[in-house]
């Protein structure tokens, strides 16, 4: 081989083969996206302050709640844990690098122009995507503004670029194991990416499917989402929705693989129950492929469907029940200490489980049918979405920068993060259940009268909530310039694992040749 | 540190640095933004006025397809030159299976909409079940049959009395090509293209079993024949196409029948033309330049893969939406 360093200068990173830059770039990118998302939500929540029209046109009000789903999901959560896992997963299984490297550039370098593309719409004539994050047929059709087609085409990028990046981890972690790393001993974090990246491979193209079959009725007059031809728009939501329940899957088992490397760090204790874990995980996204139309219950299906769907959706608590209780137990008795990381992991498990809580409460057909639309799955989903995949996310950031970047993050400023994340988000989305419980639906920019107490104080939370994450780029760039060098391999005396084997910072290559598991 | 060495281990070879990656992405974008531009322009645009949308598209479009010749050429040049590990090779067998298992998941998209058509939605439409009550007010007068020859538009007298959302004229075709009856099973083209691509199947196997004997002459003949059984698949769905345009009434847009059937053979025939082009490039190699050992031959064995899958959903077609 040839040079051991990286090249220097900007094309360090557009050609780029290693796994560790690779990572570095999914995760700042997806950091922007987070930023620009984030955005769209406090242009949503200053329209909500109160009631009334104050700041944008209703029309631009949707165009917001859209991209900021769309931002958010694809541009921000999703890579986020892209880049985790090039990172952490060949240190973590002992391999030198992902397995097909130059393959994991392109997934990546295809995002940014995809998501230039996506936000300048909303410069385009008749403004960006309008129709919401799930873009139900015919909103997204028949009434679709003209941007639709980029939006589409959009899509078929991000799906390219997810495939490939499954593809990738799939081979890395099936063929690049060091001797002795045997499936079941690979870290949590290891196996749920395994698994979210199977489940990438089979709904993503799904979903390439869906836009396509809409691509089709907007520019060549075919009749999939049309009942005069013979098709149903119900037809888009079973599509989609057997793209978008995996989905939810995809976001949120990474973040129980980072939660079950974090707790049993700050516990020191080995985790409890790892196999359950496994096979909760395996059984989790066997269930994701049938429970879409818990999403439908409205729509108007036959009794037996709404009833197997919403039996399947409730068997998902056992799974998710078994995971709670293994990390809880993972505490149990355990010499716990509260770094930053394991706060947010804490947090995580109280608030993922409220998530989850109110995720069996929707999966009842009959009382979703009070639920359904409201700001009640709103605050679900945020609950599901923010204090799960973004909570796990901040934790992995603190829990692994030191091993990244050779230097140590600001602890007070880490706590201080947060502890405002943690009640600016329950003050922003505590308050919307009793919103949605009280009957205010989702996606308007103005509301009755008597939803306005719980709406201010909403957008107070939110503020507060965005704020912290400006105090969370500010710990990490301040690490990276300034913070104090370490060089301890194990940052956490109860870590365990390959990656805190190697020298602190990582080198730029490890693993060259494979180390011996035990 | 590189260059350790390791007797019981080879170096898995990870290239330093690789223009390929960007380049393939800003040119696959651009072809997409043309593509895009073309459609908006064409649905939304004014008429006659001036774009260069489609330079957009067809400059996207050749580069990124050299960049991909460029890309698949050094793959070559790399595992001829010896650098891949039997380990790295595993990688590149794992991914294309992986990658196949995705293309399968995007035709069950497309199947199960056929399914869910014929299953619910056309009997619903047609005032069955509870799902149906609104038949009478919305499409009184419709009848599900399939293939769907009269769309509910039709049904209630056109476009013009329908009290949904107008989303233009659906009407359904004149002709359909499902199974004739076996008095005119002769002249039914989807039986020949059936015939013809499991025996492409067949062919394709016989070449590798030759392959793996080491006889090259073997194999570039079976391997030839194969290839020129996949373009006579893609002359008889053409021929096929022109008939439905032409003699049939059978368009793109002829409700539902006409939209799951181009659709599912389009896509399909897409993927025919893929994969022949891809067993295309193996032959070459191999006639040309002798590549292939029968030790070391993934890219005539990914090749030959896909065409199975290929074959696969054809014989799903055939099934539901030619006969049943
Ligand atoms: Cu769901």
């Amino acid at each position: 081989m040839g040079a051991h360093g990286p090249a220097k200068g900007l094309m360090r990173w557009v050609t780029t083969t290693n796994h560790k830059d690779i990572g570095t770039m999914y995760l700042w990118f997806s950091f922007a996206m987070f930023i620009l998302g984030g955005a769209f939500a406090m242009i949503i929540r200053a329209e909500l302050f109160q009631p009334g029209l104050q700041i944008v046109e209703p029309e631009f009000f949707n165009q917001m709640t859209t991209m900021h789903g769309l931002v958010m999901v694809f541009g921000a959560i999703m890579p986020s844990f892209v880049g985790l896992a090039n990172w952490m997963i060949p240190m973590m299984i002992g391999a030198p690098d992902m397995a097909l490297p130059r393959m994991n550039n392109l997934s990546f370098w295809i995002l940014p122009p995809t998501f230039a593309l996506l936000a300048s719409t909303l410069f385009m004539e008749g403004g960006a995507p309008n129709f919401g994050w799930t873009f139900y047929a015919p909103l997204s059709t028949t009434y679709a503004p003209d941007t639709v087609t980029f939006f589409i085409f959009g899509v078929h990028l991000m799906g390219a670029s997810s495939i490939m990046g499954s593809i990738n981890i799939i081979a890395t972690v099936v063929n690049m194991r060091a001797p002795g790393m045997t499936y079941m001993k690979m870290p949590m974090f290891v196996w749920t990416w395994l698994i979210t990246a199977f489940l990438l491979v089979a709904v993503m193209p799904v979903l390439a499917g869906a836009v396509t079959m809409m691509l089709m009725d907007v520019h060549f007059g075919t009749s999939f989402f049309s009942a005069a031809g013979g098709g149903d728009p119900v037809l888009f939501q079973h599509i989609f929705w057997f793209f978008g329940h995996p989905e939810v899957y995809i976001i949120i088992l990474p973040a129980f693989g980072v939660v079950s490397q974090i707790i049993p760090t700050f516990s020191r204790k080995p985790l409890f129950g790892y196999d359950s874990m496994v096979y909760a995980t395996a059984s989790i996204a066997f269930l994701s492929f049938i429970v879409w139309a818990h999403h439908m219950y409205t729509v108007g299906m036959p009794i037996a469907g709404e009833l197997f769907f919403m039996y399947a959706t409730m068997l998902i608590a056992v799974p998710t029940g078994v995971k709670v209780f293994n990390w809880i137990t993972t505490m149990w008795k355990g010499a716990m200490t509260f770094e930053t990381p394991m706060l947010f992991c804490i947090g995580f498990v109280f608030l993922f489980t409220v998530g989850g809580f109110t995720g069996v409460m929707l999966s009842l057909a009959p009382a979703d049918f009070q639920y359904h639309d409201s700001y009640f799955v709103v605050a679900h989903f945020h609950y599901v979405m923010v204090a799960g995949a973004v909570f796990s996310m901040s934790a992995a950031v603190y829990y692994w920068l030191p091993k990244w970047c050779g230097k140590m993050y600001d602890e007070t400023m880490g706590k201080a993060h947060f502890w405002i994340s943690f009640i600016g988000f329950n003050l922003t989305f505590f308050p919307q259940h009793f919103l949605g419980l009280a009957g205010m639906p989702r996606r308007i920019p103005d509301y009755a009268l008597q939803f306005t107490d719980f709406n201010t104080m909403s957008s107070i939370g939110a503020f507060i909530y965005g704020a912290s994450q400006i105090l969370f780029l500010f710990n990490v760039i301040r690490t990276i310039v300034a913070g104090k060098p370490t060089s301890e391999e194990k940052t956490w005396d109860g870590a365990e694992g390959l990656e805190w084997t190697v020298p602190t910072p990582a080198p730029y290559h490890t693993f060259t040749t494979p180390p011996d598991v035990k | 540190m590189a260059g350790h060495s390791n007797t019981d281990y080879e170096t898995y070879y990870v290239p330093e640095q690789s223009k390929l990656a960007i380049w393939a992405s800003l040119t696959l974008f651009t072809t997409l933004f043309g593509a895009a531009s073309v459609l908006n322009d064409q649905t939304f645009g004014e008429p006659g006025q001036e774009t260069n949308s489609w330079f957009i598209f067809l400059v996207g479009l050749v580069l990124f397809l050299a960049t991909l010749f460029v890309w698949f050429r050094q793959t070559i040049i790399e595992n001829r030159a010896g650098m891949n590990s039997s380990q790295l090779k595993h990688s590149y067998v794992i991914g294309m299976q992986w990658f196949i298992f995705s293309e399968v998941m995007f035709f069950a998209a497309f199947f199960g909409a056929l399914w869910y058509v014929r299953n619910l939605a056309g009997p619903w439409l047609a005032g069955e079940g509870e799902a149906g009550r609104m038949n009478d007010l919305l499409w009184p007068g419709f009848e599900y049959t399939w293939p769907m020859m009269e769309t509910p538009q039709d049904a209630i007298g056109g476009v013009g009395n329908q009290i949904t959302a107008n989303n233009g004229v659906m009407t359904g075709p004149e002709r359909n090509l499902s199974f004739p009856g076996w008095s005119n099973v002769g002249h039914w083209l989807p039986l020949y293209n059936t015939i013809i691509l499991i025996t492409s199947s067949v062919t394709a196997h016989i070449a590798h079993l030759a392959l793996l004997k080491g006889n090259r002459k073997g194999q570039n003949l079976w391997l030839g024949i194969t290839v020129a059984l996949g373009l006579a698949f893609v002359y008889l769905q053409y021929l096929e196409y022109h008939e439905a345009y032409v003699e049939y009434g059978l368009f793109l847009n002829s409700g539902i029948y006409g939209t799951t059937f181009f659709m599912l053979t389009g896509f399909h025939g897409f993927h025919v033309c893929m994969g022949a082009i891809m067993l295309l490039v193996q032959w070459l190699r191999s006639t040309r330049s002798s590549h292939f050992t029968p030790e070391d031959h993934f890219g005539f064995e990914a090749s030959s893969w896909y065409w199975h899958f290929v074959d696969v959903v054809w014989v799903g077609l055939f099934l539901f939406v030619y006969i049943l």
